[in-house]
């Protein structure tokens, strides 16, 4: 107790100089959570937009997710209800479990043939309301309501494309994208050109021109999806395109169409019994992600395994995810470590100087009869003071300021998204980081009033004195 | 009983290649509940002698018993100890703490002892009383005039009721008259609690308060006069339960 008084007194003795220090480590404490609390929510954000339309864990068929790509049919989930209802079911899963939905993914040509125009795309099909539950998981409460995808209430043969789809088909005029200029350059394909006419026989020639010319103008949005069915035949969907998205990453812009399940199925399988590539589980909090993995594993080893099916989790299925956390985690443990330092060689020089002060009154102590250790606790113990109260006010300081970040109204575009969202702090709420901080900032000043504390303890007792 | 037996004591300082040597081989015996002088020109090594009596400095060879313990094996922690428990410091510069008050100065020694707070306390008002400071209690050194800080120092000095207190120029830096008041105290407080002080001083005022003179010179004792009549009585020798090498109580 009187050594907490006197450290307190000690402090308060070269008020200037103490609070030069408190704020250093202040300021340290503030940066470090609030950067923390940006990368926090970057990191919330991230998940949730994977989550939202990936979920937590997707069951496949074995392979898929690494040699799937080439051939979807090919991997396809039989019985795949069964399998579902097995999950939706199971008394284990059940409690964590908020979505179960299928997905079927291919690849195919989409072509304007209109436009004579056409690229490869990656198709999927998805379960509309399967998708819209999906949307709804907000385990982090972020603002706003999510709108419901654009297949909601559309026809059988709706589909979505990317921007960049669209741009190439030459949609843009009739779905409204914008920043979608016509292509300078020849956009027909070969088959439409004056060589190629001219080295078509003249029958044919003769067909194609009386089919063009007699057939009735069609929607403006209309695409053609071809793609190779399950037995390895070429099959044809005519898709009404309903909207174009960008998908922020023009890689996936290129070649995104998403249409409804039952079409995709009836292209990739026609009559035969209809299989998906995988299904989606999403779960109340992705904390429980290993909890349902397990159990998922256990039921395709028992129950399901009729089949070869295994299970992944967002983060395997989206490496990008983890490469961005990682990025952001080198960012801030970086800019903790020079804080430390900063905050480390702050304190060790106030507590430094302190000694040099109090040399005289370490003499007298050290002759009255308080040990070294007493001497380097006293100083320590000032450190850690310095640390609690620059780290608690530090604390108080950066919820302030997150408050006015949060309530500023700036916005900002994130990696992976196309739309502006609120520029947002978590600092309330999370008390990790805090406790983390705190204890982190106050063992840093603990260390450095140990050099100090120790060099002060070990002064010769009459060497001390004669500064008096 | 003697409070302080030095045989043979040397201390050398080395400044760089220079070698002084501060006491060469010096005898002499502190009686117990006697106040001593030590007297001596500037250099002649009187602090240094202070200093290894007071277990803060270590000879270079010699034995040196001190309240009849044999201090020159012990470590660095039971030396503190038995400072705390044995000793007394006055300074010539006060040397009290600046952010404590006169209570509290007091009282430290006392906590370093493990003394209970409520004969701690007791202790300490006692203590005020008898420095006649009991209405400075709460004031803190910078709120006490030279006289009343070295009154505090005293007092600091005898609470833990040591066998041995260690004065070094108390005087020199108050007013005469006020350091005939100290030397007053001083005499009263080492007759009444029966305990004996060495003050190293070159003041006249100090060496005709004394019962025994020291006087030392280029390191060597020249002269010892021990006035007949002063009231020694046996003191108690050190505790039977010390703990000289381990932990305080």
């Amino acid at each position: 107790m009187m050594t907490l008084a006197l450290a307190l007194r000690n402090l308060a003795r070269n008020r200037r100089r103490s609070l030069t220090t408190l704020a250093a480590i202040v300021v340290g404490a503030v940066a470090i959570l609030l950067f923390g609390g940006y990368t926090r929510n970057i990191r919330y954000g991230l998940q949730e937009g994977f989550v939202r339309t990936s979920g937590h864990l997707q069951i496949q068929h074995k392979g898929y997710f690494l040699y799937g790509t080439g051939n979807p049919a090919a991997y396809g989930i039989a019985d795949y209800e069964r399998v579902m209802d097995v999950v939706r079911h199971d008394p284990v899963l059940a409690p964590m479990v908020t979505v179960v939905t299928p997905t079927l993914q291919l690849g195919g040509i989409a072509g304007n043939f209109d436009a004579g125009v056409s690229r490869t795309v990656l198709a999927t099909g998805t379960d509309v309301d399967g998708q819209n539950q999906l949307h709804r998981w907000n385990d982090f409460g972020f603002p706003g309501t999510p709108q419901p995808v654009a297949l909601t209430g559309t026809a059988p043969n709706a589909a979505v494309v990317g921007e960049g789809v669209a741009r190439v088909l030459q949609l843009c005029g009739a779905l409204g994208v914008h920043r979608c200029a016509t292509p300078d350059g020849p956009a027909t394909m070969p088959t439409q050109s004056a060589e190629a006419d001219s080295r078509m026989p003249a029958d044919l020639a003769a067909l194609s021109a009386q089919e063009s010319s007699g057939r009735p103008p069609r929607p403006d949005t209309r695409i053609e999806l071809l793609a190779a069915t399950a037995r390895g035949a070429p099959n044809v969907a005519t898709l009404s395109v309903v909207k174009a998205e960008n998908q922020a990453v023009k890689e996936l812009d290129d070649v995104y169409v998403a249409l409804h399940l039952a079409q995709a199925q009836r292209l990739i399988y026609g009559a035969d019994p209809p299989q998906v590539t995988a299904i989606i589980v999403q779960l109340h909090h992705t904390a429980q992600i290993p909890a349902a993995r397990a159990r998922i594993e256990q039921l395709l080893a028992t129950t399901l395994k009729s089949q070869p099916l295994e299970v992944h989790d967002f983060e395997t299925l989206n490496p990008y995810y983890g490469q961005t956390i990682g990025f952001f985690a080198a960012i801030f443990g970086f800019i903790s470590i020079l804080i430390g330092v900063i905050v480390l060689f702050t304190v060790g020089n106030t507590m430094s100087m302190a000694v040099v002060e109090r040399t005289p009154e370490i003499g007298t102590l050290r002759a009255i009869g308080l040990r070294r250790s007493g001497i380097r606790t006293m100083f320590m113990v000032e450190g850690m003071l310095l640390g609690l109260a620059g780290s608690i006010l530090g604390i108080v300081a950066a919820l302030a300021l997150a408050f006015l970040i949060n309530h500023g109204g700036l916005t900002w575009t994130p990696p992976g998204r196309t739309d502006a969202v609120p520029l947002t702090v978590r600092v309330w709420g999370e008390p990790v980081p805090m406790v983390g901080v705190m204890i982190a900032l106050t063992l840093v000043t603990v260390v450095s009033s140990w050099i100090p504390s120790r060099r002060g303890a070990r002064i010769n007792i009459v060497t001390a004195l004669r500064h008096a | 009983m003697q409070a302080a037996t030095l045989t043979r004591i040397a201390k050398t300082y080395r400044i760089g290649s220079v070698q002084l040597q501060a006491l060469r081989a010096i005898d002499l015996e502190i009686r117990g509940n006697c106040l001593t002088a030590i007297a001596g020109p500037s250099g002649s090594g009187k602090t240094t002698l202070l200093n290894l009596i007071g277990c803060i400095d270590r000879p270079d060879s010699g034995d040196l018993v001190v309240a009849g313990v044999a201090v020159g094996k012990l470590s660095d922690d039971a030396l503190s100890d038995f400072r705390a428990s044995h000793l007394g410091f006055v300074f010539q510069s006060f040397n009290l703490i600046a952010v404590l008050t006169a209570y509290e100065n007091i009282e430290y020694p006392l906590r370093l002892t493990g003394m209970p707070a409520a004969q701690r306390r007791e202790r300490v008002l006692a203590m005020l009383e008898a420095v006649g400071l009991s209405a400075h209690a709460r004031h803190r050194p910078g709120e006490l005039s030279g006289g009343q800080q070295q009154r505090v120092a005293i007092a600091r000095a005898l609470a833990g009721a040591p066998r041995l207190v260690l004065a070094d120029e108390p005087t020199a830096n108050l007013d005469s008259h006020t350091g005939a008041g100290i030397i007053e105290l001083m005499r009263r407080m080492q007759r009444e609690h029966e305990v004996s002080i060495v003050i190293c001083s070159h003041d006249p005022q100090v060496i005709a308060a004394a019962d025994d003179t020291v006087l030392i010179r280029d390191g060597r004792i020249e002269s010892v006069n021990r006035s007949k009549d002063s009231p020694v009585t046996s003191a108690p020798g050190p505790q039977p339960d010390l703990q000289l090498a381990g932990a305080r109580p």
